[in-house]
């Protein structure tokens, strides 16, 4: 639900899935006419569970709605927003289409950029943010926008910017 | 002008309560059309004239007609709030601010087709749509305006809430199914041609967007001939360089240049170039057509390829706008999320990407627009689903336009725009 939130990643490194994961993603299975239905929600319960999936996790997946696990793989490599590399505790989606670009996401995202000290599809150093660009957010209302984590914002302005970046690294300090 | 209809309550803090719903009359449409035979529902949307509001305009009543009678026949309701078509967001401000309302037309579609299981294919970037629904679920759900015996009718539903995963192929509707069947998103070979014949796991299936049920939900509420009254309203997501960019409900037919005037006209000081009446699948649209309607049928009978209404996202830009990055943005939105699938449309949107930055890295050639135009050419018709067939239209209309943006870039390797403006 929380899609790569800080509190979401406690179990770090654990590769495979856990006993609670595995019993939610039976639940998802239950609600569907065909089981394979199920799927993007499982391999969600499974980047929210280990951060990102990890072949153990996929393993776990298959095994669990009995299906293969090239299956399982090849359909989550279709998606943008399921990842097989580890990423910051929150990813910042910056909107770079259209509304946004006319509205100056560019500098915004030279912003962040240089805030951060990253490149987009990087991740900070501390690990708090990976910097990613987005297609249309459906907010083209508050162009430039972007998403933290589940939350959105916008229309941007470079201050903006930085007070959501410390609001999110203060919230990240006081967890740890 | 019509009162507004669709955007009536949505300022309204606490419009997605069941109770406040209730107290500003809703659900008086899904107790009125359960009340009514399933095929007088469907004549009265029908009537109503309503068309879909997802993009591609068909005609709802006829859709639902298309679904066998046969009750031994398994039918399914699949709403698509997959909304991504660039420029677009009355979708998720109608899941925000009125969550109900897409809940009691789904039960309304769904007594009128007959099904008995509905799914809602939520985008997953949709986060406060989501909470906004499930907690609208629960509410209509624990009220009994949902599952077995639905407001006392005998009527059984369910209404199952998926999320996507970040991919905007999936909301073409085949390649939605897919997605919903937990696949790769990539569209389905057609015929069949809909989704009411061969649909969900294989049968007769309704998609329908989320203003579309929105629509219902009030068609049923009011009458089908209040409706048609009203204009009958359209949701335009205006954004862009305008003063006020938002949603505006606007009755149909109401001109490009009054639904920018609604939005505050362009902002100060600035001088409006060209729109996207449609999204970013439509047709870039320069100041002489300013007066054209936005209509289903105005906007697709211009002379100039690929107009349309779409998705009703109005797209403004102004004299600051280079129509060469414009383009090279949209080509590499459908580049890069191209299912791959079929040839023209992974090939294509390469190459255009390619001659197009090349060009606005100041080496394009003259020979470059022709070449534009023949890859352009190369895509029309032969795209596997209207993904591929969404790039066209920009090419086309700017290189027809705007052709001397494109010919100061490949003679003087610079942009003349910011300059000139």
């Amino acid at each position: 639900m929380t899609d790569g939130n800080a509190e979401t990643r406690e179990r770090g490194n654990a590769a495979g899935l856990s006993e609670g994961a595995k019993s939610e993603i039976r639940r998802l299975m239950a609600q569907f006419p065909q089981r394979q239905s199920a799927l993007l929600g499982a391999l969600f319960v499974a980047q929210n569970e280990v951060g990102f999936l990890t072949p153990d996790a996929l393993a776990d997946i298959a095994a669990v709605m009995g299906l293969p696990t090239s299956e399982v793989t090849s359909v989550a490599s279709f998606y943008h927003l399921l990842f097989f590399r580890p990423g910051g505790r929150h990813v910042v989606q910056v909107c770079t289409n259209l509304s946004c670009m006319l509205n100056g996401c560019g500098r915004i995202l030279d912003h962040l950029r240089r805030q951060l000290g990253v490149e987009v599809g990087e991740t900070t150093s501390d690990g708090a943010f990976t910097l990613k660009t987005a297609e249309c957010l459906a907010a083209c209302e508050s162009a430039p926008a972007m998403l933290v984590g589940t939350e959105r914002f916008g229309p941007l302005t470079p201050g903006m910017v930085d007070e959501v970046l410390s609001r999110y690294r203060r919230a990240t300090r006081s967890m740890t | 002008m019509g009162e507004p209809v669709l955007l009536t309550y949505l300022h309204e803090p606490d419009q997605g309560e069941l109770q406040a719903y209730s107290a500003r009359g809703g659900y008086e449409g899904l107790r009125r059309a359960l009340s009514m035979s399933p095929e007088a529902v469907t004549d009265e949307v029908d009537k109503s004239g309503l068309r879909g509001r997802g993009g591609a305009g068909f005609a709802t009543g006829r859709k639902w007609k298309f679904i066998p009678k046969d009750p031994a026949v398994t039918k399914y309701v699949v709403v698509n709030a997959d909304e991504g078509e660039p420029g677009t967001f009355k979708d998720r401000t109608l899941l925000e601010g009125d969550p109900h309302r897409l809940i009691e037309g789904i039960v309304i579609a769904s007594y009128a087709v007959g099904a008995h299981l509905a799914f809602i294919y939520l985008r997953r970037e949709f986060y406060h749509a989501r909470e906004m629904l499930e907690r609208a679920l629960a509410q209509a759900a624990a009220a009994g305006m949902v599952g077995r015996n639905a407001a006392g009718s005998g009527f059984d539903l369910s209404i199952v809430l998926a999320t996507g995963a970040g991919a905007y192929i999936a909301g073409e509707e085949t390649a939605l199914l897919e997605s919903l069947e937990g696949r790769r998103a990539m569209p389905r070979l057609k015929p069949p041609y809909y989704p009411a014949v061969k649909g969900l796991y294989t049968q007769p299936t309704v998609v329908n967007n989320v203003e579309t049920l929105c629509h219902v939900a009030w068609i049923l509420a009011k009458g089908y001939e209040w409706y048609r009254q009203q204009g009958p309203p359209i949701l335009i997501s205006v954004s862009g360089h305008v003063a006020r960019p938002g949603v505006y409900e606007v009755p149909l037919g109401t001109t490009i240049r009054q639904v920018i005037d609604r939005a505050g006209g362009m902002r100060s000081g600035r001088k409006f170039k060209a729109c996207f009446p449609g999204g970013s699948s439509s047709a870039i649209l320069p100041a002489a057509y300013l007066d054209t309607p936005m209509d289903y049928d105005a906007l697709a009978k211009l002379d100039v390829y690929g107009s349309m209404l779409g998705s009703g996202a109005l797209i403004a830009m102004d004299d600051t706008t280079c129509m060469v990055e414009v383009v090279a943005r949209t080509v590499e939105f459908y580049r890069d999320e191209s299912c791959g699938k079929c040839t023209p449309c992974r090939e294509g949107t390469m190459w255009l990407g390619q001659a197009l930055h090349r060009m606005l890295g100041g080496k394009g050639r003259v020979e470059d627009l022709p070449l534009l135009e023949g890859i352009a050419r190369g895509m029309t018709g032969t795209c596997f689903c209207p993904l591929g067939e969404s790039v066209p239209p920009a090419i086309y209309s700017t290189l027809r336009f705007f052709r001397h943006e494109y010919e100061h870039h490949a003679k003087t390797g610079t942009c003349d725009v910011r300059v000139m403006a």
